[in-house]
């Protein structure tokens, strides 16, 4: 880890928290607004990579538990991870971990489409197996039912994971950080 | 600048240590959890309430605390109810009410400064390969750049809004990004330039 890597991981945890405060984007037909928060944690897994995009996470998650209010709508303190929803912010950190080390993987031929694939599969699948469950569990409702009410929220994750991988590509274009030493 | 959401007071519950405190609302939270009883449930919410009484915060405080999760609590006393019956609904919902005004209270009555020093603290008995310097660093440095990118990201907003772009979002989050890179470049040039590294 050099001091780079220490900056950039602390760049990209601000990033995230600033990302809280984005206008909502509001689509057609959906009931719930779109947030860039979570787009935030794809961008660190993809740009930074496993190790430093999920560290990243991890001191964004520990701002946020210690009294700063860093996600979206100003909340943050302790309870956000005693919450219904806490299952999410560990969803987060498992996200840009996973996100990060399939972009590692197919760093090579990275394309829009396989971007668009590995947003998916960790900000879209790895985060709701964890986030459900935790739902689930907080609320005692069964895993299907904490299933329906997530789905609302799937058609904005993937214009999100569109979005994430529009960047990631440009990003290796015009300034590639993975791929560099770590 | 960036403020945490911290309620000045000068109670016991401010003056207790946070580590203290942390360890009384982990028990809380497991109790309240693990004995499924409704009696120890209305034993949670009167030690909820006794403990905003001590800290001298009133019930505003606590529903501010319960305010973002509302529409999911919302929701789940729904599903109960439709699933299971009334007062099932009423004990979830009640009890997840119970965990996030707990939390809350520790937030409200601490510090994200004490939080840190704690952390410290325990960092500087770490063993020694935990990375304490650099550990401190990244949180130093993050205190620094929330403010700096939420100002270049109004940057890139008035840029964009000039074009007609502040709603598309790709138009706003890669201008930042790539800025947000050539910052790290310069900013961990001038950290080794001082030799802290």
């Amino acid at each position: 880890m050099t001091t780079r890597d220490i900056t950039l991981i602390a760049l990209f945890t601000a990033l995230t928290a600033v990302m809280a405060v984005f206008p909502p984007v509001t689509l057609p037909l959906l009931p719930v607004p779109i947030t860039a928060q979570s787009l935030g944690v794809m961008l660190a897994g993809g740009v930074l990579g496993a190790k430093r995009g999920g560290l990243s996470i991890l001191l964004l998650l520990v701002l946020v538990a210690i009294g700063l209010p860093l996600l979206s709508g100003g909340r943050g303190g302790l309870s956000v991870f005693f919450g219904p929803t806490a299952g999410f912010l560990l969803g987060w950190l498992l996200a840009a971990i996973a996100i990060g080390w399939m972009t590692e993987k197919f760093w090579d031929g990275l394309s829009f489409v396989s971007a668009t694939l590995i947003c998916v599969i960790g900000g879209i699948g790895v985060m709701y197996a964890v986030g459900i469950p935790g739902i689930s569990l907080a609320a005692g409702v069964p895993f299907s039912k904490a299933f329906m009410g997530s789905v609302t929220f799937i058609p904005g994750d993937i214009v999100k994971a569109l979005i994430a991988a529009a960047v990631m590509v440009t990003v290796k274009k015009s300034y590639p950080i993975i791929g560099q030493a770590a | 600048m960036l403020t945490d959401l911290y309620i000045p007071g000068d109670s016991l519950l401010h003056r207790a240590r946070p580590a203290w405190k942390l360890g009384v609302l982990f028990l809380y939270c497991t109790s309240v959890f693990v004995i499924s009883h409704p009696l120890m449930l209305a034993a949670g919410l009167a030690l909820v309430a006794l403990g905003y009484g001590i800290a001298g915060l009133g019930p505003r405080d606590a529903f501010t605390a319960i305010r973002p999760a509302l529409v999911v609590l919302l929701i789940i006393f729904v599903a109960q109810l439709w699933l299971e019956t009334l007062s099932l609904a009423a004990y979830v919902t009640l009890r997840l009410m119970a965990l996030l005004m707990a939390a809350a209270l520790v937030t409200y009555t601490t510090r994200a400064s004490e939080f840190t020093e704690g952390i410290l603290a325990l960092l500087s008995r770490a063993p020694k390969w935990v990375p304490k310097d650099k550990i401190a660093l990244a949180m130093s440095l993050v205190w620094r750049f929330i403010p700096m990118i939420r100002a270049q990201f109004d940057e890139v907003r008035e840029a964009q809004r000039a074009r007609g772009l502040e709603r598309n979002m790709l138009a706003l989050v890669v201008p930042l990004v790539v800025r947000t890179l050539k910052t790290a470049d310069e900013v961990a040039e001038a950290i080794t330039a001082r030799s802290l590294d």
